[in-house]
């Protein structure tokens, strides 16, 4: 036996090539979607491990640093330091703002670090160029997806820094690269006011009685002091020792320091869970519609391609084709073209979509795998439309009238 | 397979029920031998197409008898199940217009339907070329469909009718869209193959060209058949 379907699509292979196109970008799109999805998944487990903490601790009752503002005493690790079974501990700052270069604006993570060695918690883990910060102001490590050179000054609000390193996939979990710079400028770029604000505040003070008293020397500067110093951070990151439950430290230290405290898989519950939620969902019902304009696409052209062929069909069936074979000729053509649409969407989502798409795409050979499933699936459905057409076909129409 | 040829007794078939009733066929007798070609003329409307459907089991009768290369298929009601491997192993059909598939090539086109009968690909394509050879368009194997003159069309449509050595040919209308030359070579191939095969030819015809090639006709009217003996000349 001959493959009907075959010789059908080899006949007719311009519309099934150039309709497969077409489908094929669709579904490089979906499979782009489903990669960003991936992407953004990866780039918050990248963010945590890259952390190099075991445990968050963050201001009670919030859902910091990444997913909630959470601010606490920035001497509050001195106590964590001490407890049992726990070996590095670090302050951290992230906030999301825009970096300048030049006449141009990045947004970045501004991420501060503690002084230390290479390894403290919130370093970042290793380079691609150039050192580590080494000085406690003004120089700055960041993501090469900032767009950032070796040696550039760049402008973190009122300061300006010196790019000294560069990482690869230091991203947040919402992309956007992170920016390294020294804790101490870090927590003055989070509250720094600009200098009117400043001036403003300080004459306000001056001239509130209860500040300025004449008889208390010393109290006005104490006070402006106070107010410009910045005492807070974004969170404590822990490292513990190897051999300990990383859940028990958690509880004594919630116990102790009231403070909420998250562990690994906690975070990345938060970060997967909560906080790109709303993207996954976005991208899911991006994919369902995808999904059924792809299947509507399928059905309408297999439905068009088999109506083209009733006076064949009535002829086969007439010689004693079984309708088994026929709706497996129609069945195989929608395949087939599913096929070549999977083939041509898989090749422009990893040379064509992934490179360009700003956000970082993940295309998991399971996806495709799935993918191709769900193509399958998608067109053995839609050519039931044209299956029906075709079986009602009486094959007394090819003796004619 | 071949040979017995076609009995038809006291056939009728009536279309709708009650008042929109219409009995194309209200009895029709027809014998063909196997080896012979007969025709079977008759005005618009008298039932021939009818009687072909019937014969090719694509439509039910209404009741009668029908006997194809010795089997009875029907009597009153369908003796046979499976009406498509029938079609398919006892009845060729040749059409007016040749509806050959335009995706297959001309071998594969005549090949197909040895192979729908489960005959090995090589096989089935040996059988169409023999015919190809007889029919004269051997050389036209390889082409598809689209690039064959109408004479060459009608042909492979004859092939294809023949190819899986039938006991019955019904053909409808063979040679209208045909010259008078090509018409009655198309004619003397369905005589030879008939002879050759033993095959049972009924053509259902108005062309005047090939009227006096047959030795006998039947003419319907009405759904009634009459039979006739023809001038027989092949030229
Ligand atoms: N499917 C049908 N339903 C109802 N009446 C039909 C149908 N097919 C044919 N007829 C009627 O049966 C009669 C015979 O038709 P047909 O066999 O097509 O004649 P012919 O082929 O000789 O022109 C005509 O009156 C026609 O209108
Ligand atoms: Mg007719």
């Amino acid at each position: 036996m001959i493959s009907l379907a075959g010789r059908d699509i080899m006949h007719s292979w311009g519309k099934f090539v150039f309709t497969g196109m077409g489908l094929g970008l669709l579904i490089g799109v979906t499979l782009s979607m489903a990669g960003i999805y991936r992407g953004m998944v990866d780039d918050a487990k990248v963010l945590l491990d890259n952390s190099g903490a075991d445990l968050w601790v963050v201001q009670r009752n919030t859902l910091g640093p990444y997913a909630e503002s959470s601010s606490i005493y920035d001497d509050a690790w001195r106590g964590i330091r001490g407890m049992p079974g726990v070996a590095r501990v670090a302050n951290i700052t992230y906030l999301t703002m825009q970096v300048r270069r030049g006449e141009r604006d990045v947004r970045a993570m501004v991420t501060g670090i503690m002084p230390g060695r290479p390894g403290t918690p919130g370093w970042p883990p290793y380079l691609v160029a150039g050192r580590q910060i080494t000085r406690g102001h003004y120089e700055a490590v960041a993501d090469i997806a900032s767009g950032f050179k070796l040696g550039e000054r760049i402008r973190v609000r009122r300061n300006h820094y010196t790019v000294v390193g560069l990482t690869r996939r230091m991203v947040s979990s919402n992309g956007d690269p992170m920016v390294f710079i020294p804790l101490k400028d870090a927590q003055e770029a989070q509250f720094l006011k600009d200098n009117d604000a400043i001036r403003q505040q300080r004459r306000r003070t001056a001239e509130n009685p209860a500040f300025n008293r004449p008889g208390v020397p010393g109290l006005l500067e104490a006070v402006i002091a106070s107010q410009s110093t910045n005492p807070y951070v974004n969170a404590v990151l822990v490292q513990i020792e190897p051999g300990h439950r990383p859940e028990r430290i958690a509880e004594s230290i919630r116990r102790w320091k009231r403070l909420t405290v998250y562990t690994r898989e906690q975070m990345e519950e938060i970060l997967v869970g909560k906080l790109i939620a709303t993207s996954a969902r976005q991208i899911g019902m991006f994919l369902v519609i995808l999904s059924i304009v792809s299947a509507a696409i399928v059905a309408f052209i297999i439905y068009t391609l088999t109506l083209g062929k009733i006076r064949e069909i009535a002829v086969l069936k007439l010689i004693g084709t079984r309708n088994r074979t026929i709706a497996a000729m129609i069945t195989q053509q929608a395949i087939a073209l599913g096929a070549i649409g999977f083939v041509v969407g898989k090749i422009s989502a990893t040379l064509l979509m992934a490179p360009i798409f700003p956000k970082y795409v993940l295309l998991e050979p399971m996806d495709s795998v799935k993918g191709f499933a769900a193509v399958v699936v998608i067109c053995v459905l839609s050519s039931i439309i044209a299956i029906r057409a075709a079986l009602k076909v009486d094959p007394a129409e090819a003796i004619g009238g | 397979m071949a040979g017995k040829g076609i009995l038809i007794e006291g056939l009728s078939k009536r279309y709708g029920s009650g008042d929109t009733a219409v009995d194309a066929l209200k009895k029709v007798d027809m014998q063909v031998a196997p080896g012979e070609v007969v025709g079977l003329i008759g005005p618009s409307g008298s039932g021939k197409t009818t009687l072909l459907k019937a014969l090719g089991a694509v439509i039910e009768p209404t009741s009668g008898r029908m006997t194809l290369g010795g089997e009875v298929i029907y009597d009153g009601g369908w003796l046979i199940k499976d009406l498509r491997a029938l079609r398919r192993d006892k009845i060729g059909f040749v059409f007016q217009a040749p509806y050959l598939i335009p995706f297959l090539n001309v071998t594969d086109n005549v090949a197909l339907l040895p192979m729908l009968a489960g005959i090995p690909n090589a096989e089935a394509r040996q059988r169409a070329a023999e015919l190809f050879q007889a029919l004269d368009v051997a050389h036209r194997a390889k082409a598809m469909p689209s690039q064959l003159s109408g004479g060459e069309q009608q042909r492979v449509a004859i092939a294809r009718g023949l190819v899986n050595r039938p006991p019955v040919i019904l053909a409808d209308e063979p040679t209208a869209p045909l010259d008078s030359e090509r018409a009655l070579a198309v004619i003397r191939i369905l005589n030879d193959m008939a002879r050759k095969l033993e095959t049972a030819v009924i053509v259902v015809t108005h062309d005047e060209k090939i009227i006096p090639t047959f030795k006998r006709i039947y003419h319907i009217r009405d759904g009634v058949t009459y039979e006739e003996a023809g001038e027989g000349v092949l030229a």
